[in-house]
């Protein structure tokens, strides 16, 4: 299989590529980072851009670093750079956690972070971390740059508020204090799969209550979500069982499945029941029983 | 590094016109012209006469095409080859040395890990790159690591335990050491 011809360049640095996405306004110009998802699909001609921008060559783009309170991860840096905790603290944890249901290994040496937000796949465990935690992503384009939160970014399935001559440059996820815990929860049919559903749960539990409760589900609407609704039933509360029992049931009536068919309808709001129910349970882990 | 000018004119035939780049592969020099769309797999099999790198499903799902990128196992269907241009790749045909079989060749066949052999250079390679990122991996991660790639003739257990055996005996490092 081979892709259909098109123009390839390979700018080293952010303004080269901007440059060519703004002189590229109105063609079907495509960024080329990990190419995990690209690829493949212009090789079974569902994708067939007339230019491709490949970023891979521009080094500014692999920065991972902290800058104040917030984990800056470059456009280029690959899904396998959270094999290890980048930060120390719960956020190096939780992303450790989830990158094992990223793909399969080869996959996740060229995958991007970022590459994975900006094709905005709700079935896509990055998108579900940005969602959650309130990510900020950056946008750069010949007119400036911008931050876009994680709530705007997402539009709906495939889709992102990314414009066509703006290149996302990097995402900024908020450090989380030690207090802070999390739970990641994914339900596949097989490993390395997209998601059926998935839950990601970020909370803190002071003197038996617990406080900034923030529960994000993915992988059953066209976009990833945090769940209000299922969270305020949490703020405040005691740790039990049952209150925990009837977060993830709001978080399952709140949903709205993508799917038409009401027996699909049916089992994604008990998979999301299940995935949040787990993914509160892992965060709490050890603390349920002591109550 | 390949050169980010346009390339004229923008006729279907122009974006086919080949450019030249130079691959790193096994330690060798091989200078190919390719087109922009050439995927690796392609260039190493069709310019480079390395057919034993497999092409399997082509979409980067199957691994019979993984080879080593810098030491980090990838799959060669999901790469331009233009992008391997001053990287190191490694393919099946680097790891024997003369007639003498890589630990992990020798393992396959002591343990009975290929069947058809398809996906054997894929599965070889793959091992070799989580071995050597990682040569005390747990029987855990390992396994999650060679679920990456598809065996057809379903032989799992005996490419896990070859690949184990490998690990235990841990020839890889004595090589090392071997220089």
């Amino acid at each position: 299989m081979k892709p259909a011809p098109f123009h390839y360049f390979a700018p080293s640095s952010i303004a080269a590529a901007t440059a060519q996405l703004s002189e590229l306004a109105g063609e079907d110009a495509r960024v080329l980072a990990g190419g995990q998802t690209l690829i493949p699909a212009m090789a079974l001609r569902l994708a067939r851009p007339s230019h491709l921008i490949d970023i891979n060559g521009i080094q500014e783009l692999n920065n991972l670093e902290v800058r104040g309170t917030a984990l800056h991860i470059g456009a280029c840096v690959r899904h396998a750079a959270f094999h290890r905790p980048v930060v120390a603290g719960p956020l190096g944890a939780l992303l450790l956690d989830v990158v094992r249901h990223v793909a399969h290994l080869p996959i996740r040496y060229r995958g991007t972070f970022c590459g994975s937000l900006a094709n905005a796949d709700p079935a896509a465990e990055w998108c579900l971390v940005a969602a959650t935690l309130d990510a900020r992503l950056t946008a750069c384009s010949a007119r400036g740059e911008r931050e876009i939160a994680a709530t705007e970014f997402f539009r709906g399935y495939l889709t992102t508020a990314l414009s066509s001559d703006e290149l996302l440059i990097g995402a900024q996820l908020p450090c989380l204090s030690a207090r802070e815990r999390f739970g990641f929860v994914e339900f596949s049919r097989r490993a390395g799969d997209f998601a059926m559903a998935m839950s990601l749960v970020v909370l803190q539990s002071e003197a038996g209550r617990l406080t900034r409760v923030r529960i994000g589900v993915g992988g059953v609407e066209v976009v990833p979500r945090r769940i209000a609704p299922a969270e305020q039933c949490l703020e405040g509360q005691l740790v039990r069982s049952e209150n925990l029992e009837r977060a993830a049931e709001a978080a399952a009536m709140a949903i709205e499945p993508a799917e038409s068919e009401e027996e699909l309808r049916v089992y994604k709001r008990s998979l999301v029941r299940a995935a949040v129910l787990r993914a509160l349970i892992k965060a709490l882990d050890g603390q349920l029983r002591s109550h | 590094m390949v050169s980010c000018a346009r390339i004229e004119p923008e006729t279907p035939e122009a974006l086919m016109q080949p450019v030249e780049i130079t691959l790193q592969i096994n330690e060798a020099p091989y200078s190919v012209r390719v087109e922009p769309r050439s995927m690796l797999v392609d260039v190493l099999r069709d310019q480079c006469g390395l057919t034993g790198t497999h092409t399997g499903c082509e979409h980067g799902v199957c691994g019979a095409c993984t080879v080593l990128l810098d030491g980090e196992p990838v799959r060669s269907c999901l790469m331009l080859a233009v992008q391997a241009q001053g990287r190191h790749v490694r393919t099946v045909e680097g790891l024997a040395r003369a007639e003498q079989l890589h630990p992990l060749q020798r393992a396959f066949i002591q343990h009975h890990a290929l069947q058809c052999g398809f996906c054997t250079p894929g599965f070889l390679m793959l091992a070799l790159g989580v071995l050597e990122q990682d040569p005390r991996i747990g029987d855990e991660a390992l396994t999650e690591a060679l679920s990456s790639n598809l065996c057809r003739c379903t032989g799992y257990k005996n490419i896990l335990n070859a690949v184990r055996a490998v690990r235990d005996a841990d020839p890889l490092r004595q090589d090392a050491a071997r220089g």
